[in-house]
Protein backbone atom coordinates (compact mmCIF):
# COMPACT_ATOMS: atom_id res chain seq x y z
CA UNK A 1 0.00 0.00 0.00
CA UNK A 2 2.61 2.55 0.93
CA UNK A 3 5.00 2.90 -1.95
CA UNK A 4 7.94 5.14 -1.45
CA UNK A 5 8.44 6.31 -5.03
CA UNK A 6 6.11 9.09 -6.03
CA UNK A 7 3.91 8.19 -8.97
CA UNK A 8 0.31 8.32 -10.13
CA UNK A 9 -2.29 11.02 -9.74
CA UNK A 10 -1.73 13.56 -6.98
CA UNK A 11 -4.78 13.66 -4.70
CA UNK A 12 -3.25 15.74 -1.89
CA UNK A 13 -0.18 17.97 -2.07
CA UNK A 14 2.42 18.52 0.65
CA UNK A 15 0.45 21.49 2.03
CA UNK A 16 -2.77 19.48 2.13
CA UNK A 17 -0.98 16.74 4.08
CA UNK A 18 0.35 19.29 6.59
CA UNK A 19 -3.11 20.86 6.98
CA UNK A 20 -4.67 17.42 7.52
CA UNK A 21 -2.12 16.67 10.26
CA UNK A 22 -2.87 20.00 11.95
CA UNK A 23 -6.64 19.41 11.74
CA UNK A 24 -6.43 15.85 13.09
CA UNK A 25 -4.21 17.10 15.95
CA UNK A 26 -6.92 19.63 16.91
CA UNK A 27 -9.55 16.88 16.71
CA UNK A 28 -7.48 14.68 19.03
CA UNK A 29 -7.22 17.51 21.56
CA UNK A 30 -10.96 18.24 21.21
CA UNK A 31 -12.01 14.62 21.60
CA UNK A 32 -9.71 14.01 24.60
CA UNK A 33 -10.23 16.87 27.07
CA UNK A 34 -7.84 15.11 29.43
CA UNK A 35 -4.72 14.39 27.39
CA UNK A 36 -2.73 12.84 30.22
CA UNK A 37 -3.66 9.19 29.42
CA UNK A 38 -3.18 9.67 25.66
CA UNK A 39 -0.32 7.98 23.84
CA UNK A 40 0.18 8.21 20.07
CA UNK A 41 1.36 5.00 18.40
CA UNK A 42 2.37 4.81 14.74
CA UNK A 43 2.20 1.58 12.78
CA UNK A 44 5.53 0.50 11.27
CA UNK A 45 6.50 1.82 8.90
CA UNK A 46 4.01 4.07 7.06
CA UNK A 47 2.29 5.40 10.17
CA UNK A 48 5.39 6.33 12.13
CA UNK A 49 6.22 9.70 10.56
CA UNK A 50 2.55 10.75 10.73
CA UNK A 51 2.38 9.75 14.40
CA UNK A 52 5.53 11.77 15.06
CA UNK A 53 4.08 14.92 13.47
CA UNK A 54 0.72 14.44 15.19
CA UNK A 55 2.49 14.10 18.55
CA UNK A 56 4.59 17.23 17.92
CA UNK A 57 1.51 19.23 16.89
CA UNK A 58 -0.63 17.98 19.78
CA UNK A 59 2.14 18.89 22.23
CA UNK A 60 2.35 22.36 20.69
CA UNK A 61 -1.43 22.92 20.94
CA UNK A 62 -1.73 21.58 24.48
CA UNK A 63 1.23 23.20 26.14
CA UNK A 64 0.84 21.67 29.55
CA UNK A 65 1.06 18.00 28.50
CA UNK A 66 3.78 15.89 26.92
CA UNK A 67 2.00 13.15 24.95
CA UNK A 68 4.30 10.12 24.54
CA UNK A 69 5.03 8.46 21.22
CA UNK A 70 5.34 4.79 20.32
CA UNK A 71 5.63 2.53 17.31
CA UNK A 72 4.11 -0.90 16.74
CA UNK A 73 5.28 -3.57 14.31
CA UNK A 74 2.48 -5.95 13.37
CA UNK A 75 4.36 -8.49 11.27
CA UNK A 76 4.17 -11.16 13.99
CA UNK A 77 0.37 -10.70 14.23
CA UNK A 78 -0.66 -10.88 10.56
CA UNK A 79 -3.43 -13.27 9.50
CA UNK A 80 -2.05 -13.75 6.00
CA UNK A 81 1.32 -15.39 6.52
CA UNK A 82 0.48 -18.03 3.98
CA UNK A 83 -0.66 -15.51 1.39
CA UNK A 84 2.31 -13.21 1.07
CA UNK A 85 5.90 -12.88 2.20
CA UNK A 86 6.34 -11.14 5.50
CA UNK A 87 8.60 -8.12 5.39
CA UNK A 88 9.85 -7.10 8.79
CA UNK A 89 10.15 -3.37 9.24
CA UNK A 90 11.51 -1.87 12.43
CA UNK A 91 10.82 -3.41 15.84
CA UNK A 92 8.00 -2.37 18.12
CA UNK A 93 8.84 0.46 20.50
CA UNK A 94 6.17 0.97 23.16
CA UNK A 95 7.86 2.84 26.01
CA UNK A 96 5.16 2.30 28.62
CA UNK A 97 2.47 -0.05 29.90
CA UNK A 98 -0.70 0.71 27.92
CA UNK A 99 -3.08 -0.41 30.67
CA UNK A 100 -5.59 2.37 31.25
CA UNK A 101 -4.16 4.58 28.50
CA UNK A 102 -5.98 6.01 25.50
CA UNK A 103 -4.07 4.93 22.42
CA UNK A 104 -4.32 6.93 19.21
CA UNK A 105 -3.25 4.35 16.62
CA UNK A 106 -1.89 5.94 13.45
CA UNK A 107 -1.49 4.53 9.93
CA UNK A 108 -1.06 6.04 6.49
CA UNK A 109 -3.79 4.16 4.59
CA UNK A 110 -6.88 2.35 5.87
CA UNK A 111 -7.87 -0.37 3.38
CA UNK A 112 -9.16 -3.84 4.32
CA UNK A 113 -8.71 -3.20 8.05
CA UNK A 114 -6.61 -6.31 8.54
CA UNK A 115 -3.44 -4.53 9.60
CA UNK A 116 -5.50 -2.55 12.12
CA UNK A 117 -6.91 -5.80 13.49
CA UNK A 118 -3.36 -7.13 13.85
CA UNK A 119 -2.28 -3.89 15.51
CA UNK A 120 -5.09 -4.09 18.06
CA UNK A 121 -3.88 -7.57 19.00
CA UNK A 122 -0.28 -6.35 19.16
CA UNK A 123 -1.25 -3.41 21.43
CA UNK A 124 -2.99 -5.78 23.83
CA UNK A 125 0.33 -7.53 24.48
CA UNK A 126 1.54 -4.26 26.01
CA UNK A 127 -1.34 -3.88 28.44
CA UNK A 128 -5.07 -3.26 28.22
CA UNK A 129 -5.78 0.22 26.88
CA UNK A 130 -8.90 2.01 28.14
CA UNK A 131 -9.66 2.99 24.54
CA UNK A 132 -8.07 2.85 21.13
CA UNK A 133 -8.79 5.56 18.56
CA UNK A 134 -7.74 5.23 14.94
CA UNK A 135 -6.20 8.02 12.86
CA UNK A 136 -5.38 7.54 9.15
CA UNK A 137 -4.21 9.91 6.45
CA UNK A 138 -6.29 8.15 3.78
CA UNK A 139 -9.40 6.00 4.02
CA UNK A 140 -9.64 4.25 0.65
CA UNK A 141 -12.61 1.95 1.45
CA UNK A 142 -12.90 -1.84 0.76
CA UNK A 143 -13.13 -2.83 4.41
CA UNK A 144 -13.21 -6.56 5.13
CA UNK A 145 -13.62 -6.20 8.91
CA UNK A 146 -15.88 -4.05 11.14
CA UNK A 147 -13.27 -1.33 11.66
CA UNK A 148 -13.76 2.43 11.23
CA UNK A 149 -11.41 5.37 11.67
CA UNK A 150 -11.94 8.16 14.25
CA UNK A 151 -9.77 10.69 12.45
CA UNK A 152 -9.35 10.83 8.64
CA UNK A 153 -7.12 13.06 6.52
CA UNK A 154 -9.01 12.34 3.32
CA UNK A 155 -11.59 9.83 2.08
CA UNK A 156 -10.54 8.62 -1.37
CA UNK A 157 -12.76 6.21 -3.32
CA UNK A 158 -10.51 3.69 -5.08
CA UNK A 159 -10.63 0.49 -7.08
CA UNK A 160 -9.47 -2.52 -5.11
CA UNK A 161 -6.40 -2.91 -7.32
CA UNK A 162 -5.30 0.76 -7.17
CA UNK A 163 -2.10 1.57 -5.34
CA UNK A 164 -2.13 4.44 -2.86
CA UNK A 165 1.08 6.04 -1.68
CA UNK A 166 1.30 8.49 1.20
CA UNK A 167 4.28 10.64 2.18
CA UNK A 168 5.08 14.09 3.56
CA UNK A 169 5.08 15.38 -0.03
CA UNK A 170 1.57 14.20 -0.86
CA UNK A 171 -0.91 11.43 -1.55
CA UNK A 172 -0.87 9.69 -4.91
CA UNK A 173 -3.15 7.07 -6.46
CA UNK A 174 -1.93 4.81 -9.26
CA UNK A 175 -4.42 2.75 -11.25
CA UNK A 176 -3.17 -0.80 -11.77
CA UNK A 177 -4.82 -2.54 -14.67
CA UNK A 178 -5.14 -6.28 -14.28
CA UNK B 1 15.30 -20.80 2.48
CA UNK B 2 13.63 -24.14 3.18
CA UNK B 3 16.09 -25.84 5.59
CA UNK B 4 18.97 -24.75 7.82
CA UNK B 5 21.59 -27.47 7.56
CA UNK B 6 24.89 -25.62 7.54
CA UNK B 7 26.24 -22.12 7.97
CA UNK B 8 27.66 -22.49 4.45
CA UNK B 9 24.12 -22.57 3.03
CA UNK B 10 23.56 -18.99 4.22
CA UNK B 11 24.69 -15.94 2.26
CA UNK B 12 26.02 -12.99 4.25
CA UNK B 13 22.75 -11.18 3.43
CA UNK B 14 20.73 -14.08 4.85
CA UNK B 15 22.89 -14.16 7.99
CA UNK B 16 22.40 -10.42 8.55
CA UNK B 17 18.69 -10.83 7.79
CA UNK B 18 18.29 -13.46 10.52
CA UNK B 19 20.21 -11.28 12.99
CA UNK B 20 17.89 -8.35 12.17
CA UNK B 21 14.82 -10.51 12.79
CA UNK B 22 16.44 -11.56 16.08
CA UNK B 23 16.34 -7.89 17.16
CA UNK B 24 12.54 -8.02 16.76
CA UNK B 25 12.49 -11.19 18.82
CA UNK B 26 14.62 -9.57 21.52
CA UNK B 27 12.00 -6.82 21.81
CA UNK B 28 9.26 -9.46 22.17
CA UNK B 29 11.29 -11.33 24.81
CA UNK B 30 11.74 -8.12 26.79
CA UNK B 31 7.97 -7.76 27.27
CA UNK B 32 6.07 -8.85 30.35
CA UNK B 33 4.03 -11.04 27.99
CA UNK B 34 6.68 -12.51 25.69
CA UNK B 35 4.51 -14.33 23.17
CA UNK B 36 3.25 -13.53 19.67
CA UNK B 37 0.86 -15.50 17.44
CA UNK B 38 3.22 -15.60 14.44
CA UNK B 39 3.48 -19.40 14.11
CA UNK B 40 0.03 -20.32 15.42
CA UNK B 41 -1.00 -23.66 13.93
CA UNK B 42 2.54 -24.75 13.08
CA UNK B 43 3.99 -27.86 14.69
CA UNK B 44 7.67 -28.11 15.46
CA UNK B 45 9.28 -31.36 16.60
CA UNK B 46 12.58 -31.50 18.43
CA UNK B 47 14.26 -34.75 17.51
CA UNK B 48 17.36 -35.29 19.61
CA UNK B 49 19.48 -38.40 19.29
CA UNK B 50 22.19 -36.86 21.47
CA UNK B 51 21.97 -35.29 24.91
CA UNK B 52 21.27 -31.58 25.13
CA UNK B 53 20.03 -29.10 27.68
CA UNK B 54 20.25 -25.64 26.27
CA UNK B 55 19.83 -26.25 22.55
CA UNK B 56 16.67 -28.31 22.88
CA UNK B 57 15.09 -26.09 25.54
CA UNK B 58 16.14 -23.01 23.62
CA UNK B 59 14.41 -24.21 20.43
CA UNK B 60 11.32 -25.31 22.36
CA UNK B 61 11.11 -21.97 24.18
CA UNK B 62 11.56 -20.17 20.87
CA UNK B 63 8.77 -22.19 19.26
CA UNK B 64 6.40 -21.60 22.17
CA UNK B 65 7.01 -17.85 22.21
CA UNK B 66 5.94 -17.84 18.57
CA UNK B 67 2.78 -19.84 19.50
CA UNK B 68 3.81 -22.97 17.60
CA UNK B 69 2.95 -26.39 18.99
CA UNK B 70 5.94 -28.39 20.16
CA UNK B 71 6.58 -32.13 20.06
CA UNK B 72 9.56 -33.61 21.82
CA UNK B 73 11.04 -36.83 20.52
CA UNK B 74 13.35 -38.55 22.96
CA UNK B 75 15.51 -41.16 21.27
CA UNK B 76 16.18 -42.91 24.55
CA UNK B 77 12.51 -43.69 25.22
CA UNK B 78 11.34 -44.24 21.64
CA UNK B 79 10.62 -47.20 19.38
CA UNK B 80 14.20 -46.92 18.12
CA UNK B 81 14.81 -49.26 21.04
CA UNK B 82 12.47 -51.78 19.40
CA UNK B 83 14.52 -51.61 16.24
CA UNK B 84 12.59 -48.97 14.28
CA UNK B 85 14.85 -47.36 11.70
CA UNK B 86 15.74 -43.69 11.59
CA UNK B 87 13.90 -43.31 8.31
CA UNK B 88 10.70 -44.91 9.61
CA UNK B 89 10.90 -42.71 12.69
CA UNK B 90 11.19 -39.54 10.63
CA UNK B 91 8.45 -40.59 8.22
CA UNK B 92 6.16 -41.38 11.14
CA UNK B 93 6.68 -37.94 12.65
CA UNK B 94 6.23 -36.38 9.24
CA UNK B 95 2.92 -38.20 8.72
CA UNK B 96 1.56 -36.49 11.85
CA UNK B 97 1.90 -33.16 10.07
CA UNK B 98 5.05 -31.61 11.39
CA UNK B 99 6.15 -28.33 9.82
CA UNK B 100 9.72 -28.33 11.09
CA UNK B 101 12.08 -30.78 12.75
CA UNK B 102 14.97 -29.67 14.86
CA UNK B 103 17.50 -32.48 14.81
CA UNK B 104 20.66 -33.37 16.66
CA UNK B 105 22.56 -36.53 15.78
CA UNK B 106 26.03 -37.87 16.45
CA UNK B 107 26.64 -38.55 12.76
CA UNK B 108 27.53 -35.78 10.33
CA UNK B 109 25.10 -35.43 7.45
CA UNK B 110 22.02 -36.98 9.07
CA UNK B 111 20.01 -33.71 8.82
CA UNK B 112 20.77 -33.51 5.08
CA UNK B 113 19.68 -37.12 4.58
CA UNK B 114 16.45 -36.40 6.48
CA UNK B 115 15.44 -33.75 3.96
CA UNK B 116 14.85 -36.57 1.47
CA UNK B 117 12.37 -38.30 3.79
CA UNK B 118 10.05 -35.46 4.75
CA UNK B 119 8.50 -32.24 3.55
CA UNK B 120 9.13 -30.62 6.91
CA UNK B 121 11.79 -27.94 7.23
CA UNK B 122 14.90 -29.49 8.76
CA UNK B 123 16.97 -27.45 11.20
CA UNK B 124 20.35 -28.85 12.15
CA UNK B 125 20.91 -28.52 15.89
CA UNK B 126 24.29 -30.23 15.68
CA UNK B 127 25.47 -33.18 13.62
CA UNK B 128 28.71 -34.89 14.64
CA UNK B 129 31.75 -32.72 14.07
CA UNK B 130 30.11 -31.10 11.09
CA UNK B 131 27.91 -28.10 11.87
CA UNK B 132 25.79 -26.32 14.50
CA UNK B 133 24.53 -23.36 12.48
CA UNK B 134 22.22 -21.77 15.07
CA UNK B 135 25.13 -21.65 17.54
CA UNK B 136 27.16 -19.75 14.94
CA UNK B 137 24.26 -17.37 14.36
CA UNK B 138 23.62 -16.67 18.04
CA UNK B 139 27.32 -16.11 18.67
CA UNK B 140 27.51 -13.72 15.71
CA UNK B 141 24.46 -11.96 17.17
CA UNK B 142 26.15 -11.75 20.58
CA UNK B 143 29.39 -10.32 19.20
CA UNK B 144 27.87 -7.86 16.74
CA UNK B 145 25.41 -6.51 19.32
CA UNK B 146 28.13 -6.35 21.99
CA UNK B 147 30.37 -4.22 19.80
CA UNK B 148 27.54 -2.16 18.31
CA UNK B 149 28.37 -3.06 14.72
CA UNK B 150 25.28 -4.79 13.39
CA UNK B 151 26.50 -5.62 9.93
CA UNK B 152 30.18 -6.40 10.27
CA UNK B 153 32.94 -7.73 12.48
CA UNK B 154 35.77 -6.17 10.51
CA UNK B 155 38.76 -5.11 12.63
CA UNK B 156 37.62 -7.51 15.37
CA UNK B 157 39.82 -10.40 16.48
CA UNK B 158 38.16 -13.50 17.91
CA UNK B 159 40.20 -16.34 19.40
CA UNK B 160 38.65 -19.81 19.59
CA UNK B 161 40.44 -21.96 22.14
CA UNK B 162 40.20 -25.72 22.58
CA UNK B 163 39.30 -28.83 20.70
CA UNK B 164 38.85 -27.38 17.21
CA UNK B 165 39.12 -30.75 15.47
CA UNK B 166 36.07 -32.38 17.04
CA UNK B 167 33.98 -29.21 17.30
CA UNK B 168 30.95 -28.51 15.14
CA UNK B 169 30.63 -25.20 16.98
CA UNK B 170 34.09 -24.17 15.77
CA UNK B 171 33.21 -25.03 12.17
CA UNK B 172 29.97 -23.02 12.15
CA UNK B 173 31.41 -20.10 14.11
CA UNK B 174 34.65 -19.75 12.16
CA UNK B 175 32.71 -19.70 8.90
CA UNK B 176 30.25 -17.04 10.06
CA UNK B 177 32.77 -14.89 11.98
CA UNK B 178 35.13 -14.84 8.98
CA UNK B 179 32.44 -13.97 6.46
CA UNK B 180 31.34 -11.08 8.67
CA UNK B 181 34.91 -9.80 8.44
CA UNK B 182 36.47 -10.91 11.73
CA UNK B 183 40.06 -12.07 12.09
CA UNK B 184 39.83 -15.52 13.66
CA UNK B 185 42.64 -17.09 15.67
CA UNK B 186 42.49 -20.72 16.74
CA UNK B 187 44.43 -21.92 19.75
CA UNK B 188 44.84 -25.66 20.25
CA UNK B 189 47.44 -28.38 20.59
CA UNK B 190 48.38 -29.80 17.17
CA UNK B 191 46.53 -33.05 17.91
CA UNK B 192 43.26 -31.12 18.33
CA UNK B 193 43.56 -29.20 15.05
CA UNK B 194 42.06 -30.60 11.85
CA UNK B 195 44.60 -31.70 9.22
CA UNK B 196 43.47 -29.10 6.71
CA UNK B 197 43.46 -26.13 9.11
CA UNK B 198 45.59 -24.09 6.64
CA UNK B 199 42.60 -23.94 4.29
CA UNK B 200 40.26 -22.52 6.96
CA UNK B 201 41.58 -18.98 6.66
CA UNK B 202 42.45 -18.67 10.35
CA UNK B 203 45.61 -17.89 12.25
CA UNK B 204 46.97 -20.73 14.40
CA UNK B 205 48.61 -20.00 17.75
CA UNK B 206 49.98 -22.48 20.23
CA UNK B 207 49.08 -21.20 23.68
CA UNK B 208 46.34 -19.11 25.22
CA UNK B 209 48.97 -16.82 26.76
CA UNK B 210 49.93 -15.55 23.29
CA UNK B 211 46.41 -14.27 22.54
CA UNK B 212 44.57 -13.54 25.78
CA UNK B 213 45.61 -9.90 25.99
CA UNK B 214 45.06 -9.09 22.31
CA UNK B 215 41.61 -10.31 21.37
CA UNK B 216 38.17 -8.67 21.36
CA UNK B 217 36.47 -11.97 22.13
CA UNK B 218 37.85 -15.09 23.75
CA UNK B 219 35.76 -18.09 22.78
CA UNK B 220 36.46 -21.13 24.96
CA UNK B 221 35.32 -24.51 23.62
CA UNK B 222 34.34 -27.40 25.83
CA UNK B 223 36.83 -30.23 26.07
CA UNK B 224 34.76 -32.94 24.41
CA UNK B 225 35.91 -35.82 26.50
CA UNK B 226 33.19 -38.09 25.15
CA UNK B 227 34.41 -37.59 21.58
CA UNK B 228 38.08 -38.29 22.18
CA UNK B 229 40.41 -41.19 22.44
CA UNK B 230 42.17 -40.75 25.70
CA UNK B 231 45.40 -41.05 23.74
CA UNK B 232 44.97 -37.64 22.08
CA UNK B 233 45.54 -35.67 25.25
CA UNK B 234 47.60 -37.89 27.52
CA UNK B 235 47.39 -35.66 30.56
CA UNK B 236 44.57 -33.24 31.18
CA UNK B 237 46.88 -31.26 33.46
CA UNK B 238 49.27 -30.61 30.58
CA UNK B 239 46.39 -29.36 28.45
CA UNK B 240 45.18 -27.07 31.23
CA UNK B 241 48.63 -25.59 31.71
CA UNK B 242 48.61 -24.20 28.18
CA UNK B 243 44.95 -23.81 27.21
CA UNK B 244 42.72 -23.21 30.25
CA UNK B 245 41.42 -19.83 31.27
CA UNK B 246 42.78 -19.25 34.77
CA UNK B 247 41.99 -16.22 36.95
CA UNK B 248 45.46 -14.85 36.14
CA UNK B 249 44.88 -15.14 32.40
CA UNK B 250 41.37 -13.71 32.67
CA UNK B 251 42.82 -10.67 34.42
CA UNK B 252 44.98 -10.03 31.34
CA UNK B 253 41.99 -9.77 28.98
CA UNK B 254 41.76 -6.37 27.30
CA UNK B 255 39.39 -3.62 28.37
CA UNK B 256 36.02 -4.36 26.77
CA UNK B 257 37.04 -7.84 25.66
CA UNK B 258 34.40 -10.50 26.17
CA UNK B 259 34.46 -14.15 27.21
CA UNK B 260 32.20 -16.65 25.45
CA UNK B 261 31.50 -20.37 25.80
CA UNK B 262 28.85 -22.47 24.02
CA UNK B 263 28.15 -24.56 27.14
CA UNK B 264 28.08 -26.88 28.87
CA UNK B 265 31.15 -25.78 30.79
CA UNK B 266 33.65 -28.28 32.16
CA UNK B 267 34.58 -26.32 35.26
CA UNK B 268 38.16 -26.91 36.22
CA UNK B 269 39.09 -27.96 32.67
CA UNK B 270 38.76 -25.21 30.04
CA UNK B 271 37.50 -22.67 32.59
CA UNK B 272 39.42 -22.69 35.84
CA UNK B 273 38.26 -19.15 36.56
CA UNK B 274 34.63 -18.81 37.68
CA UNK B 275 32.94 -16.99 34.76
CA UNK B 276 30.88 -15.04 37.29
CA UNK B 277 34.16 -13.38 38.30
CA UNK B 278 34.98 -12.27 34.74
CA UNK B 279 33.36 -8.89 34.05
CA UNK B 280 33.48 -9.52 30.29
CA UNK B 281 31.68 -12.87 30.49
CA UNK B 282 28.76 -13.06 28.06
CA UNK B 283 28.11 -16.76 28.58
CA UNK B 284 24.58 -16.27 29.95
CA UNK B 285 23.90 -13.53 27.39
CA UNK B 286 24.66 -16.16 24.73
CA UNK B 287 21.90 -18.34 26.19
CA UNK B 288 19.43 -15.43 26.17
CA UNK B 289 20.42 -14.53 22.62
CA UNK B 290 19.99 -18.17 21.64
CA UNK B 291 16.23 -17.88 22.15
CA UNK B 292 16.09 -14.65 20.11
CA UNK B 293 18.07 -16.13 17.24
CA UNK B 294 16.21 -19.47 17.19
CA UNK B 295 12.90 -17.59 17.11
CA UNK B 296 14.31 -15.67 14.14
CA UNK B 297 15.32 -18.90 12.39
CA UNK B 298 11.93 -20.55 12.98
CA UNK B 299 10.10 -17.42 11.85
CA UNK B 300 12.29 -17.11 8.74
CA UNK B 301 11.73 -20.74 7.77
CA UNK B 302 8.04 -21.05 8.68
CA UNK B 303 6.63 -17.57 9.00
CA UNK B 304 5.99 -16.85 5.41
CA UNK B 305 4.30 -19.09 2.92
CA UNK B 306 5.35 -22.37 4.49
CA UNK B 307 2.52 -24.86 4.66
CA UNK B 308 2.10 -28.31 6.05
CA UNK B 309 2.00 -31.05 3.44
CA UNK B 310 0.40 -34.07 4.99
CA UNK B 311 1.34 -36.96 2.78
CA UNK B 312 2.52 -40.48 3.10
CA UNK B 313 6.26 -40.85 3.05
CA UNK B 314 8.11 -38.07 1.37
CA UNK B 315 9.81 -37.53 -1.88
CA UNK B 316 12.78 -39.81 -2.17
Amino acid sequence: MSISEVSGTEILGADDVSRAITRISHEIVERNPDLSPVVIVGMQTGGVWIAQRLRDTVNRIAESVEVPLGAVDISMYRDDFSLRPVVLSAPTDIPLDLTGRTVVLVDDVLFTGRTVRAALEALNDHGRPRAVQLAVMVDRGHRELPIRPDYVGKNIPTHFSDEVSVGPDGVFVTAVTQ
Amino acid sequence: MKHLLSSHDLSVEEILGILDVADHMAEINSRSLPKVPALRGKTIASVFFEDSTRTRLSFETAAKRLSADVMTFMASSSSLNKGESLRDTIETLSAMGVDAMVIRHKSSGVPLTMTKWTHAAIINAGDGWHQHPTQGLLDAYTVTREFGTKDSLSSRTIAIVGDIKHSRVARSNIDIFRRLGAHVVVVAPPALLPHNIESWGVEVRNTIDEVVGEVDALYMLRMQLERMDSAIVPKLAEYCALYSLTPERAARMGNGAILMHPGPINRGVELIVDPADVPGSRILQQVTNGVNVRMAVLFTLLGSGATTVLQQGGES
